[in-house]
């Protein structure tokens, strides 16, 4: 049922290169480590409102570190 | 410089530092998009490519096996030996353990509390020529601002700012067509920071020079070689590098009047404006030597052979960017390359975006409305870092 869906993001830390451009578009879900890679801020869940920014910040990742998925 | 024969076709001929190139390189470009994709030139020792397309840019970023960096600008005549600044010029497995110390340095909260020095530098510079009506942007504003940024984070005196760009010039400029000048600037910058660790010897300090010292790799220091080539590599991409996008974005909006006025009525959209003008103008152009024979986007390649990575060119490909000719401020997606793709992104980019995005906002509080002066006589740097050099605008 669509309403039990929880949208997640999450950082493949292996593709991150820390351009930190998740983290000013959507400051509220990611955020940089000491190295200046970035990192989700808690488990990654995504609030509706926030849903529009994620997907912006994927889609300004350079390397295509992002992950979204809902489960 | 060398007198040099015309380019004649720039898919077999290409010379990034020929004047039609310098003057406006895009709609070359373009054309190579569409009928070459990878332009080739026997004009540099053991031949050079020219990728113009971002797929071809970002596959050879990525693959370090077939393409090396360890040298990353594309001369005349190649230059021996090689002289490292690690980690830009380091491959895997090397490249890591150089880089990694450099980093929490560069991390976006160590770059915010430079904020506040940058925001009265920017104002400083800005006193010194606002009553006089006009000024040349290039000289007057955007190359003081980098300059004196490193300066201060190396704990070094802001005036040294004059040596670091005469040394940049003669690595980056005149030492495409003369080696002599590239040893001399590294010379002079591999003595002034010798000089300098050995004045420091261990006391603590708070800057970049003692943080490098400072670093420990497995426990063991870093050797002074690897401090002073790293050092260099701060010097050389720090500088030239950041005042070009200022230059070149503030060319933009003199060019663009109604691209400011749009800024100056709602700053909110400086966070686009800063990342578009970064992919529009991107400012670096980095290269590849070719370690293992290769093929890309069915062009062959073979050891030896150097390749430019346009992050520039590949910012203006349309498959990859819609209206990519056009500079559009309110552009939500941009996945644009300018710091680089892969492992060697730009270890500065949050220093570099810190210092376009205060230098714009200070430079539009206190002149909203300027113009350039006179079209024609804007000049660029050629090769490795574009920007403008002579920049008049007039605000009166």
């Amino acid at each position: 049922m669509a309403s039990t869906e929880i949208l997640r993001v999450r950082i493949e830390s292996e593709r991150c290169q820390g351009h930190n451009r998740c983290c000013a578009v959507a400051p509220e879900l990611f955020e940089a480590d000491d190295l200046g890679n970035a990192r989700v801020r808690g488990d990654g869940t995504v609030p509706p409102a926030l849903e529009a920014k994620a997907r912006l910040a994927m889609a300004n990742c350079p390397e295509h570190a992002i992950r979204m998925s809902q489960k | 410089m060398s007198a040099k024969a015309p380019v004649k076709d720039w898919a077999t001929d290409f010379d990034h530092t020929d004047p039609a190139w310098n003057k406006d390189p895009y709609p070359i470009w373009d054309d190579l998009r569409k009928r070459c994709p990878i332009a080739h030139s026997e004009r540099f020792e053991d031949g050079a490519f020219f990728p113009s397309r971002y797929a071809d840019v970002r596959e050879i970023s990525y693959d370090t096996e077939h393409f090396s960096s360890r040298r990353v600008i594309v001369r005349e005549k190649k230059f021996h030996p090689v002289m490292p600044s690690p980690p830009i010029t380091s491959d895997p497995p090397e490249h890591r353990p150089a880089r990694m110390p450099l980093l929490p340095a560069f991390n976006p909260k160590a770059i915010e509390k430079l904020t506040p020095g940058t925001r009265a530098l920017c104002n400083r510079l800005i006193d010194s020529f606002i009553d006089k009506g006009s000024c040349d942007a290039a000289t007057d504003y955007a190359q003081h601002i980098p300059t004196r940024v490193i300066a201060k984070m190396l704990g070094m005196n802001e005036d040294d700012g004059d040596r670091y760009r005469r040394w940049i010039k003669m690595a980056l400029e005149e030492g495409i067509h003369d080696n002599a000048k590239v040893m001399q600037s590294l010379k002079e910058m591999t003595v002034y920071f010798s000089e300098e660790l050995a004045r420091r010897g261990s006391a603590p300090g708070d800057d970049l020079i003692s943080f490098m010292r400072d670093q420990r790799v497995d426990g063991q220091p870093l050797a002074p070689e690897k401090v002073i080539g790293t050092l260099r590599l701060l010097l050389i991409a720090g500088i030239d590098t950041t005042w070009s996008a200022i230059g070149a974005s503030l060319w933009h909006l003199a060019g663009h009047p109604e691209d400011a006025a749009r800024l100056v009525a709602d700053p909110s959209l400086m966070d686009t404006a800063v990342e578009e003008l970064l992919r529009a103008y991107a400012p670096v152009t980095m290269a590849r030597e070719v370690v293992k024979d290769v093929t890309v986007n069915g062009c062959p390649m073979k050891p030896g052979a150097m390749v430019l990575l346009s992050f520039p060119a590949a910012n203006r490909d349309p498959e990859m960017f819609p209206d990519a000719d056009k500079v559009l401020i309110d552009r939500k997606e941009n996945r644009h390359a300018a710091f680089g793709l892969g492992m060697h992104r730009c270890v500065g980019s949050n220093l570099a975006r810190m210092e376009l995005r205060v230098a714009l906002e200070e430079w539009l509080k206190r002149i909203p409305v300027f113009r350039l002066a006179d079209p024609a006589s804007v000049t660029w740097s050629e090769g490795t870092v574009r920007g403008p050099r002579r920049l008049t605008v007039a605000f009166n």
